[in-house]
């Protein structure tokens, strides 16, 4: 569980975050949504430790990350995996030796047993063999995703991160990505908190969504309360589009 | 303030590039890709800049000194000290800039902002030793010998095209490479070419990991980084000079 208590966060004065709380719990597809420029990017990073906060605490589990000296960062992150927007692939590795390269860093593996790892994290993303040597320039965005889940799996973390997972991807192939997510998340009981503003994937796999408006945390609840909900900045946001709308007369 | 900014940032980030790796397999792996590209990919240019400049050296001294009063081994003797002690370790390093120091730079800045290096760093990596130790030992690892290479290649030019063209007999030649030679001036420009090429990999690499923005930025961040690694090679050159031989 990550818990996020008072944070506050400002840069040269401009205050993004504002006394924000919020929990995160395992095991399940935790989201962060709001506008852009709302501060769920920089929360997001905060939590990390990209940012540093200025006041308040990000506790993993009890463990309190503004209080860490970077080696015990550096170790924290060893449970950490993520899926960046652009998918962060090593352009100078094949798509195994990506998914590889944790394993090579942190495990005590050998060569062998790193190979079956990684091969097992492919195929749990459902990749195809033959892209296992090609260069992440030669597969296509969902699959680039796919081999940045199975990455961030490898080391088989306690958090995972997934910044705008569907960005710059068709409908159908974010939805196979929501699910992969969604499902991992579950068998691994991983704790994920994905940064998203995708109205399908809010209403598709939120399990605990908190909805950010000017860097505060002004609601949190689920994909199925979030259809009974009065507050008008959200309902304006998640349900903008006539389609949307409709979607939350047929629920209500 | 920028002066005062960018040493400060590329001090602390010296601070973690020079330490051990987190594990030394993965900089072996690394280390024999770097002499490659920055090393071996830069013999080309070395081979070409060298035999020409030796070439044209040849010609421009012997046309030059065509006083009587003059001994014939002037031309063999202009053109190995201007090779030892400026040519092959100071301009060569200032043209290995633009070709080394662009690369570096580019190749960190579009990693930084196409996420990679965050990526390295969330996963608990130390991006900037894993990154850039590898290439600065292996510049620096480089750099000697190609500046050896540019010496002989310079004075093999310098001969070719003497003869060829009758302006020097190999006797004349030969006995000016060889007359009142001073190998504390080979000392000299190895130990020059050494902290350039740390000059030109360190700067570089800062500018790169520091890129932020899109593809003008790290275009930027490589202009910056040749400039700037040129002006330092400069700059060192003259107090290096001074120091050793002044």
């Amino acid at each position: 569980m990550i818990e996020v208590k008072n944070v506050d966060k400002s840069f040269e004065g401009n205050e993004v975050l504002k006394n924000v709380s919020a929990i995160f719990e395992t095991g399940k597809t935790n989201m962060i949504i709001g506008q852009s420029g709302s501060g769920k990017t920089v929360l997001m990073k905060s939590i990390i430790g990209l940012h540093t906060i200025d006041k308040g605490r990000i506790e993993y589990d009890g463990r309190n990350l503004p209080d860490m000296k970077m080696h015990e960062v550096r170790i924290l992150r060893r449970e950490v995996g993520m899926l960046f927007q652009g998918s962060a692939l090593f352009d100078s590795m094949s798509v195994l030796e990506n998914v590889m390269y944790p394993l090579e860093m942190f495990s005590d593996f050998g060569k062998e047993e790193m190979t079956e790892r990684a091969i097992f994290c492919l195929d749990r993303v459902n990749l195809e063999e033959k892209a296992f040597h090609l260069g992440p320039s030669e597969i296509s965005g969902g699959m680039q995703k796919r081999v940045a889940i199975a990455r961030a799996i490898a080391l088989q973390p306690k958090y995972l991160f997934c910044d705008e997972p569907n960005s710059g991807l068709d409908p159908k192939t974010s939805l196979v990505i929501d699910q992969l997510i969604y499902e991992i998340t579950h068998e691994f009981d991983i704790t994920t908190i994905i940064n998203s503003h995708d109205m399908n994937s809010v209403m598709e796999i939120g399990e605990n969504i908190i909805f950010i408006e000017n860097g505060e945390n002004t609601w949190q609840g689920n994909n199925k309360d979030i259809f009974h909900v009065h507050n008008e900045a959200l309902n304006s946001f998640v349900f903008a589009s006539e389609l949307f709308k409709q979607v939350k007369k047929a629920n209500q | 303030m920028s002066i005062t900014r960018e040493t400060g940032e590329y001090i602390l980030l010296m601070k973690r590039v020079l330490v051990q790796p987190d594990r030394w397999k993965m900089f072996f792996r690394q280390f024999p890709k770097e002499l490659e590209k920055l090393g071996l990919q830069s013999l080309p240019i070395v081979i070409i800049i060298s035999v020409f400049i030796g070439a044209i050296m040849t010609i421009q001294t012997t046309l030059n000194s065509s006083n009587p009063l003059l001994p014939t081994y002037t031309t063999g003797l202009v053109v190995r000290d201007t090779l030892l002690l400026e040519f092959s370790s100071t301009i060569m390093c200032l043209i290995l800039a633009g070709k080394v120091g662009s690369n570096i730079a580019s190749e960190i800045g579009t990693m930084r902002i196409t996420e990679q290096i965050d990526a390295f760093e969330i996963m608990g990596v130390n991006s900037a030793n894993y990154l850039i130790f590898p290439k600065i030992t292996a510049f620096v690892v480089m750099m000697p010998l190609l500046v050896v290479f540019s010496m002989a290649l310079g004075l093999i030019g310098g001969y070719c095209v003497g003869i060829i063209t009758n302006l020097i007999t190999t006797a004349n030649y030969l006995a000016g490479i060889q007359y009142a030679f001073v190998p504390y001036y080979v000392f000299y420009s190895l130990l020059k070419s050494l902290i350039f090429a740390f000059l030109i990999s360190s700067v570089s690499a800062y500018y790169g990991y520091y890129a932020n923005g899109g593809a003008l930025d790290v275009g930027k961040a490589s202009t910056n980084a040749v400039v700037n690694s040129s002006i330092l090679i400069l700059f060192f050159n003259l107090l290096i000079t001074n120091l050793m031989l002044g």
